[in-house]
């Protein structure tokens, strides 16, 4: 069992010397990040500090310039965008990127890992398995009830529920939320940390957040992103009372 | 059973293909002399253009501008065919080099160019029909959607093939005819298609083509494939992000507008007896966009609509008042985008159904806006019901 072991201990996803430059400006610069199985991380950082941009590199929505990603010993730059989801990385986006034309319940099985060619999305059954996972993540995602409402009438905080939902149905490895909570209510926002919390057994996530409440609630270690570069990492305590931290929030 | 039903779109689906399958089938063959029937018939093969665009521009958010060069293509292959056909030595005797379509003769061309060749062979052409204009697509497709060319630069690279195309054709007279085109097409495998009898016939045959054409449409959008392209319009980010190469789907779909084009084409030149660059440029590729956005973008059955009713208009129009067409066409796209952008497929289901209710005097439970986001659920438990 020493290999189950070895893989444990392993990074799921390894980030180094990750830079990527537009026209010059650093928007990411030789970037260190590991991130454990089964952990949750939050990325924090003020506006401009590179933090979407690290999950678009990740994902490759934009091509690193210099470095590289491992994920669970994959080398992810230069992988085309749908190999790096079909390897196991979900990403969300900022704003809730759903599919406002198709019920809740073609929203999700939208994203059932089956079908993904086009002579397979041509013949593709929706079989009892599709509809049980369908239904499943629905509960799990408080949308349950609403699996034949025309997801564009949706409230903001149910889209963004949504498309956390439509990443659950590919059950990918690494989770990446950016922004999960924004535009949320109060109870919404309980709703989603007790649901985080939920997902995130058996995967790693990654999360991207502004609301300092919601990331204690959710977080196993904080990472402060600042100009491209790790300013500091630790607790949520010792990040919060990390001097340089408070400087580049407050500084200013 | 049910899962025919869901092809076709439940009864009304069902209802919407048999009123325009009666109408093609009995009515026109009944009501219309053998020319004006001929002309409905010319109007189908602009048809399968425009189904065509349906599936790609309207659920694939793909709009194309040149589809005039698949329609040409495929036209062009079938008269190939024909014209080799109606040059035996025989009937061309009185050329200096007798066997070859006359036009080649009177370019000094005195060998059959090695492009003709295989032409000979019925079988190659009807593969060729297809094949040419998918293969075609094909290669733009990779060419445009693997490097995400999309949109209006898409539309632009488009009319850019449409007028290449078109100032090849022109170009290569001893090849392709020129400006002319080929023409005098007189039979085919030996049966004359210019009379009376056989274009009935034949108008049977691209009537059935045509709705061969519809029902892949269909089977197309009730299928997984049908609600990705509609999630691609939506937000194109998100499909790719959910693990699919969102450029593979935009190529088939634009393949198969092509090849619904091509088949168009190919009966066209059997039924009106000639294929010319006029059927491939810019002005006739805008032309079938119009067919599609009148009849309604977003149905495949309206699309025919849009295509006989414009076609109908348009010589209708360009007999009476020559000069007024072209404004009234313009007119016309314009009304089309600003007061009804899904075309007479979406005023019917605003205004049509509502109307066609009131005076059957039947009452209807909910307005038949609210009726359709409870019809798109419907699929769903039907499934559930039907699975072993």
């Amino acid at each position: 069992m020493s290999a189950v072991g070895f893989q444990m201990n392993k990074p799921v996803l390894a980030i180094e010397g990750l830079t990527v430059s537009f026209d010059g400006f650093k928007a990411v610069d030789s970037l260190n990040l590991y991130i454990d199985r089964n952990e949750v991380r939050v990325v924090i950082g003020p506006n401009g500090a590179g933090k979407t941009t690290v999950l678009d590199l990740i994902c490759g929505k934009t091509r690193a310039t210099s470095g590289s990603i491992q994920f669970d010993g994959r080398e992810l730059t230069g992988m085309r965008e749908y190999d790096i989801v079909r390897a196991g990385v979900g990403r969300k986006f900022q704003t809730p990127s759903i599919y406002d034309n198709l019920s809740v319940f073609e929203n999700l099985e939208m994203s059932f890992p089956k079908g993904r060619t086009v002579f397979g999305a041509l013949f593709f059954k929706r079989s009892p398995q599709v509809v049980a996972r369908v239904e499943e993540v629905a509960a799990d995602i408080f949308l349950g009830d609403l699996l034949q409402q025309q997801a564009g009438l949706l409230s903001h905080g149910q889209k963004q529920w949504l498309e956390i939902g439509m990443l659950l149905m590919q059950d990918p490895e690494l989770l990446m939320l950016d922004e999960p909570v924004a535009g949320m209510s109060v109870s919404e926002r309980a709703q989603t940390a007790d649901l985080l919390n939920r997902i995130s057994q058996g995967r790693s996530v990654l999360v991207i957040e502004h609301d300092m409440e919601f990331v204690k609630s959710i977080a196993h270690k904080v990472t402060v992103l600042h100009q491209g570069k790790v300013l500091a990492e630790g607790s949520m305590e010792s990040v919060q009372n990390n001097p340089k931290v408070i400087e580049v929030y407050l500084g200013h | 059973m049910n899962a025919l039903n869901k092809l076709l779109g439940g009864r009304q689906g069902v209802i919407g293909l048999a009123v325009l399958a009666a109408l093609i089938f009995v009515v026109f063959p009944l009501l219309l002399d053998a020319f004006r029937l001929n002309m409905v018939g010319k109007y189908l093969t602009y048809a399968f253009v425009a189904v065509g665009l349906v599936l790609c521009w309207g659920y694939g958010g793909i709009l194309s501008l040149g589809q005039g060069v698949f329609f040409g293509l495929g036209g062009y292959c079938m008269a190939m065919f024909l014209k080799l056909e109606a040059s035996d030595p025989e009937s061309t005797k009185i050329q200096s080099t007798p066997g070859i379509p006359d036009f080649m003769d009177w370019n000094q061309i005195t060998e059959l160019p090695v492009l003709w060749v295989p032409f000979h062979s019925f079988t190659f052409t009807v593969i060729a029909v297809v094949a040419v204009p998918v293969i075609l697509a094909l290669v733009i497709g990779l060419a445009m959607f693997k490097r995400r060319v999309g949109d209006v630069y898409f539309s632009i690279v488009t009319q850019a093939i449409a007028l290449i195309l078109t100032v090849l054709i022109i170009g290569q007279q001893g090849l392709t005819g020129g400006v002319n085109g080929i023409t005098d097409l007189k039979t085919l495998l030996g049966w004359d298609i210019r009379s009376d009898g056989a274009k009935l016939i034949l108008y049977f045959i691209n009537a059935i083509l045509l709705f061969g054409c519809i029902i892949i449409g269909k089977f197309i959008l009730a299928s997984k494939l049908g609600r990705l392209l509609m999630a691609m319009r939506d937000k194109e980010e998100r499909v790719r992000f959910s693990g699919y190469d969102v450029a593979s789907f935009k190529v088939f779909v634009y393949c198969i507008a092509a090849g619904f084009s091509a088949i168009g084409g190919a009966m066209f030149a059997l039924q009106v007896g000639f294929m010319s660059p006029s059927f491939v440029g810019i002005v006739p590729s805008i032309e079938m966009v119009i067919f599609a956005a009148v009849g309604g973008r977003m149905s495949l059955l309206g699309a025919v609509y849009g295509s006989l009713l414009v076609n109908y208009g348009k010589t209708y129009f360009s007999e009476s008042f020559p000069e007024l067409w072209l404004y009234l066409m313009g007119g016309l796209f314009i009304a089309v985008v600003m007061y009804f952008p899904n075309g007479l497929a979406g005023l019917w289901e605003s205004h049509g159904r509502k109307w066609l209710a009131q005076i059957s005097k039947r009452p209807t439970p909910v307005a038949p806006v609210l009726t359709k986001p409870a019809e798109a659920a419907k699929p769903v438990a039907p499934a559930l019901e039907t699975q072993p």
